[in-house]
């Protein structure tokens, strides 16, 4: 069995919080997964859709920002979508060790890293417009 | 002591950052940060935080983080923050005698 819940948000950072709660009511119905794992897929998820509208944002684009959660039997995968020209991962900038004294002048950047560490898979996807973020979390 | 409540994204981040450049701008011994009743975090919420960080060590204050949650208390974890910041259970421990360099106690040299 499988469900679908999918939306689009204009590309405001006020709608963050809709996305999350989105997320929550969706998988809050028939819980699929533990507590803290909906709390990790809330964070990387709206990393994902921050990103998002930040990319829209830069391109002055007023397009929508598609957000589609699947669920298939203990497995959530929640795909964000934007037409915002596009990403790449391995052009990220490297921070210094945390312990370094330095490392307090970057304020930007964990978003990434965060999305890695918390989901089970995230992947991300170059399309012709933008660019895909896929993001899984097995119960 | 800035008291904080809700959540913390891309949205709201940016009245965040401009009390926390108020507060420190008045330039105190210390600053506590008390997160217990904030729901959510994201990595703009923790950007405030290393900014707010940055200017106490900056100014030669300290800086301090009240927060019992779990979900909080693992994000710091695994953005090995909680080895830049110095949290705290309560707020009443994080007042005692909050002032000097700090915000990395035990990181820096």
């Amino acid at each position: 069995m499988s469900e679908d819940f999918e939306i689009e948000i204009p590309p405001a950072f006020e709608h963050l919080a809709m996305v999350r709660a989105v997320l929550s009511s969706a998988l809050e119905a028939e819980p699929i997964l533990k507590e803290e794992q909906l709390q990790d897929l809330r964070l990387a998820v709206s990393e994902a859709t921050t990103n998002a509208i930040e990319a829209h944002q830069k391109l002055g684009s007023d397009a929508a920002v598609g957000v589609r959660i699947t669920v298939v039997e203990k497995k959530v995968t929640v795909k964000i979508s934007d037409h915002g020209g596009g990403f790449d991962p391995t052009k990220l900038k490297k921070h210094p060790p945390v312990t370094d004294p330095e490392r307090l002048e970057y304020e930007r950047g964990l978003g990434v890293t965060l999305m890695r560490r918390l989901t089970d898979d995230c992947t991300i996807t170059p399309t012709k417009t933008g660019t895909t973020v896929t993001l899984v979390i097995h119960r | 002591m800035l008291q904080v409540t809700g959540e913390i994204d891309m949205a709201t981040a940016p009245t965040l950052r401009q009390r926390v450049l108020l507060v420190t701008g008045w330039e105190p011994d210390g600053l506590v940060l008390d997160l217990d009743r904030v729901d959510f975090v994201d990595s703009t919420g923790l950007g405030v935080m290393v900014g707010a960080a940055k200017r106490m060590r900056m100014i030669g204050g300290g800086f301090r983080i009240v927060c019992s949650q779990k979900h909080l208390i693992d994000l710091f974890s695994i953005t090995r923050l909680n080895e830049v910041f110095s949290l705290y259970d309560t707020l009443d421990e994080a007042l005692v005698d909050v002032k000097g360099p700090s915000g990395a106690e035990g990181a820096s040299t």
